[in-house]
């Protein structure tokens, strides 16, 4: 608990994250922008995760560990998506989502 | 009575179909005709034996021939209809096994000698296979439905059949013709069937044709629904006979029967003398008790007067024909109609039922005749190469077997006694006498130009000038010999059977008498027509050219066979082809096609418009996602708060 | 006092993840995103879950940026300006994402959430303990997987990362 804040108010913080998040998701031509807008919805998720635990189940610990996991995923997630950008990088020369396209032919 | 060896009359020759049939590319041509006569040998005498059990072992009871009858339910409709797969024996399925399976025995070996180096020889073997199986299937069937199905399956074969020449155009022209002509009277037979099937409950010949002790008909409920001042069972049996007269080229059905002459002649005289033509015949004899009982036999008299004007007819128009082919093709259709007029003053009851007898006693000898009298002609055809009557003459010299043969074939479609035709003919025309004079004396007639024209045949062919040939004209070799002699024999001798023993009605033997007056009167008809032919065609003269230039127009009538395929093509080309199919034609291809394509059109264009959506881009995907869902929610939040 | 912290916070994160998505610099791009996770970490630091904060620290802070900066600096120049999308499509997704976020603050004033007041501090054992329960409510099992999704991520990571010169020269592999 925070004292003096709401929950209203934490909820209204992680979903402006939440959707500047997708704004770069959508707007970003760059790989590794999308994967930090990416970055930025796990979080903001995260956040609510354990917020409502805090808030509202203060006896459980469930949320606790839902954000553990998804920091666990998130790191595994984005290691792969640098593995994958460096070898993007290697074939193309380019970290450009526009360069990619011709991965759905 | 166990009947299941019966089965495999009919298995046997599809056995063969098959085994030619696929092996078409490696069976030597000897190997595969004797394949052929093997299997109908088989089945011949199988049939043989079946006839010899049924008739004179265990087919009586209490002297009435038993209907025995084995089968399976392959289609269920309701506890009453279904369609029974299965084989049925009564005394005249039994005489049409023996028809079938002697006459395509016979044909079998003729057609090794006469197909003799033809490239298809093979294929050739297998159709007939095809047919003979196809025929004896028809005859065994124990319902409506099942004789449909051989029914098709015999136009199918005959198709085939008048076809096999196919590179030349009147061949194809002719087997389409015959396949269009019977399909469409097959048409009015499925109506027919459809119409007995749901008014009467039940496909079963047993159920159709039951009659009690009393020698009533069971199926009684036959007046309950009319139709334009007829039952309708009856309008169903009338279209069943339709069906039937299709296949046995009744009038004005008739038009595909001479043109099927295209084809080998061995196939004519199979499947358009002696054996397919009679189909009709048999389905309305299988159908008897029926078109008996029902509504007095209003449909039965329909048989017989259409009967007895195709016989006429043809008989008529046989009389100025001069492919000899063309000539027995009008005669099988003349003598065709005569067992349909038979069956049509037929009686059930005993002796009252000689017509019936008569029917199928003319059904066996003329099987065996006709038979005879067109491989007789398919042997000329093979030695001089031609088929009209102007390329032959003085041909006795050459063709000493044929010569007998034919003459013999001939005796015994004029009605001289002692030869077959003359036994069943003379039943014919006392039946018909009994019942209805009109009819005896078409009958009559026809018999003196049945004569006639068959002697001008015999007399055209082996008599007449002496034509000088390119090549020497040579006999027949044995293949074709044997079968000529088989059926010559055959023609002498079927007359004595005693037909009324087996063969009646109620299926209760009676004795039949010849009726002395009435069978000299016919024979004396026949030798007028006999001795007019002898005076006109014996030696080489005018007189026949006088006379029929005396006659003039009708003359030229009846040689365009009274111009009825004119009139058909001028039905069907300028009546129903422009002015009911081209708008039909017209109106599907603007609108119906059109509205289709439309829609594919349409398709096409707005795919291209959106086929920018499926980008590929997954931001582009993740945007419409995300306005989708926002969308959605909204949509919901708005039907939620109110 | 909390109540001034947590704004401040807030601002931060919300300024910096703007910044974060509309920079053209790269590497500041992350920087700002670094800023975020931190400000992260300190929401988890009001709400008294120590061992949580740490966790994101060290492994968001700490590590994924890391590897993050590492990838950036691996595939661009510093000073390359970032391509940014047609203003069009930025209005559009703006519009779009602002509706949305209408949308959320829309339904999550409207519902009436169960507050429980408490001041609890959990423990790092009570956490371990959790993790490692058979028991219900025990996570030993999705603890498990987790282990084996990173030792696979791992792997992967370093097959895809080393690319071409493995499947080469191997063919084993």
């Amino acid at each position: 608990m925070i004292a003096g804040i709401s929950i209203y108010e934490i909820f209204t913080l992680t979903s402006i994250l939440f959707f500047i998040g997708i704004y770069g998701f959508i707007t970003r031509k760059n790989l590794i922008s999308i994967l930090i807008s990416l970055e930025l919805i796990l979080n903001a998720s995260a956040i609510n995760f354990v917020v409502i635990n805090k808030y509202l189940y203060p006896d459980v610990l469930q949320g606790v560990f839902f954000s553990i996991f998804i920091i666990a995923v998130a790191a595994a997630e984005t290691a792969l998506a640098v593995a994958i950008i460096i070898n993007l990088y290697r074939q193309i020369s380019s970290v450009e989502v526009k360069d990619t396209e011709i991965m759905k032919y | 009575m166990d009947i299941s060896y019966i089965l495999f009359i009919p298995l046997i020759p599809l056995a063969v179909f098959l085994l030619l049939g696929i092996g078409y590319q490696k069976i030597k041509p000897t190997v595969s005709g004797y394949i052929g006569v093997a299997g109908l040998a088989t089945s011949a005498a199988l049939s043989y034996y079946a006839a010899y059990q049924y008739f004179f072992v265990s087919g009586k009871v209490d002297g009435v021939y038993q209907t025995i009858v084995e089968k399976t339910v392959w289609m269920n409709f309701t506890d009453t209809l279904h369609i029974d797969m299965g084989i049925l024996v009564d005394p005249i399925s039994i005489m049409m096994l023996v028809v079938v399976t002697t006459i395509s025995l016979m044909v079998h070996i003729y057609s090794r000698g006469y197909m003799h180096g033809d490239t298809g020889y093979t294929k050739f073997f297998a159709f007939l296979s095809l047919f003979s199986f196809s025929m004896l299937g028809l005859v065994l069937a124990t319902n409506l439905f099942q004789i449909y199905i051989f029914w098709e399956l015999v136009g199918v074969s005959s198709y085939l059949l008048i076809g096999y020449y196919y590179t030349k155009t009147s061949a194809v022209a002719a087997a389409k013709k015959a396949f269009i002509v019977t399909r469409f009277a097959d048409f009015g037979f499925l109506i027919g069937i459809l119409i007995v099937g749901y008014y009467a409950g039940t496909f079963d010949f047993e159920t159709l044709n039951a009659v009690n002790p009393e020698g009533e008909g069971l199926l009684l409920n036959w007046a309950s629904t009319s139709f334009m001042g007829l039952s309708v069972i009856t309008w169903g049996l009338l279209l069943i006979f339709m069906g039937g007269a299709g296949k046995s080229a009744m009038f004005p059905l008739h038009i595909w029967l001479p043109d099927a002459m295209e084809g080998p002649t061995p196939v004519s005289a199979l499947i358009h003398a002696a054996t397919m033509v009679v189909a009709g015949v048999y389905l309305v004899a299988r159908l008897f008790p029926m078109y008996y009982f029902v509504e007095d036999g209003f449909a039965l008299n329909v048989v017989a007067y259409v009967g007895a004007f195709s016989s006429l007819f043809a008989a008529i128009i046989a009389l100025t024909q001069t492919d000899i082919k063309r000539v027995l093709a009008f005669s099988t259709m003349s003598q065709i109609g005569y067992m349909m007029l038979a069956l049509g003053v037929s009686s059930y009851k005993g002796h009252e039922g000689v017509g019936y007898m008569a029917s199928m006693f003319h059904l066996f000898t003329h099987a065996m005749f006709k038979a005879l009298l067109f491989l007789g002609a398919g042997s000329v055809i093979h030695a001089v190469h031609s088929n009209y009557l102007k390329d032959m003459g003085g041909l006795r010299k050459y063709m000493p077997i044929t010569n007998i043969t034919f003459l013999i074939a001939a005796l015994a479609i004029a009605g001289v006694p002692p030869f077959a035709g003359f036994w069943s003919k003379d039943e014919i025309l006392v039946a018909a006498f009994e019942k209805n004079q009109l009819l005896y004396f078409v009958g009559l007639f026809v018999a003196g130009l049945t004569a006639f024209y068959m002697f001008r045949l015999y007399f055209g062919i082996f008599w007449g000038k002496n034509t000088k040939y390119k090549h020497e004209p040579h006999e027949s070799p044995m293949s074709m010999a044997f079968p000529l002699l088989f059926l010559a024999f055959m023609s002498i001798v079927a007359g004595f059977i005693p037909f009324s023993e087996f063969v009646t009605a109620d299926k209760v033997a009676f004795e039949a008498h010849l009726n002395l007056p009435l069978a000299a009167v016919a024979v004396g008809t026949g030798l007028v027509g006999i001795i007019i032919a002898w005076i006109f065609y014996k030696k080489e003269n005018d007189l026949a050219e006088r006379f029929a230039n005396a006659f003039g127009i009708f003359y030229k009538w009846t040689f365009h066979k009274f111009y009825f395929d004119e009139i058909y093509m001028f039905v069907t080309k300028k009546i129903v082809f422009n002015l009911i199919s081209t708008p039909i034609a017209k109106f599907d291809k603007k609108y119906v096609d059109g509205t289709m394509e439309g829609i594919g059109n349409k398709t096409v264009l707005i795919s291209e418009k959106i086929k920018g959506l499926q980008s590929g881009r997954l931001q582009d995907y993740a945007m419409f996602f995300v306005s989708g869902v926002v969308f959605i929610a909204l949509i919901f939040i708005y039907l939620w708060t109110n | 006092m909390e109540k001034i912290v947590f704004y401040i916070l807030a601002l931060i994160m919300i300024v910096s993840a703007i910044a974060s998505v509309s920079s053209r610099k790269m590497l500041r791009s992350v920087i700002y995103l670094l800023f975020v996770l931190i400000g992260v970490a300190g929401i988890y630091f009001l709400i008294d879950y120590n061992f949580l904060a740490a966790v994101q620290l060290t492994v968001y802070a700490g590590g994924i940026i890391v590897l993050v900066i590492f990838s950036v600096l691996l595939v661009h120049h510093i000073e390359m300006e970032l391509e940014m999308a047609q203003l069009s499509k930025k209005i559009l997704t703006g519009i779009s994402c602002l509706i949305g976020l209408g949308l959320f603050l829309f339904i999550i004033y409207t519902n009436d959430f169960k507050v429980v007041e408490n001041s609890k501090t959990t423990s790092v054992e009570a956490i371990g303990r959790g993790l490692l329960s058979y028991d219900s409510g025990g996570f030993i099992l999705p603890f498990e997987v987790i282990s084996i999704l990173l030792l696979a991520a791992m792997i992967g990571a370093i097959i895809i990362g080393k690319g071409d010169k493995l499947t080469k020269n191997d063919d084993t592999l």
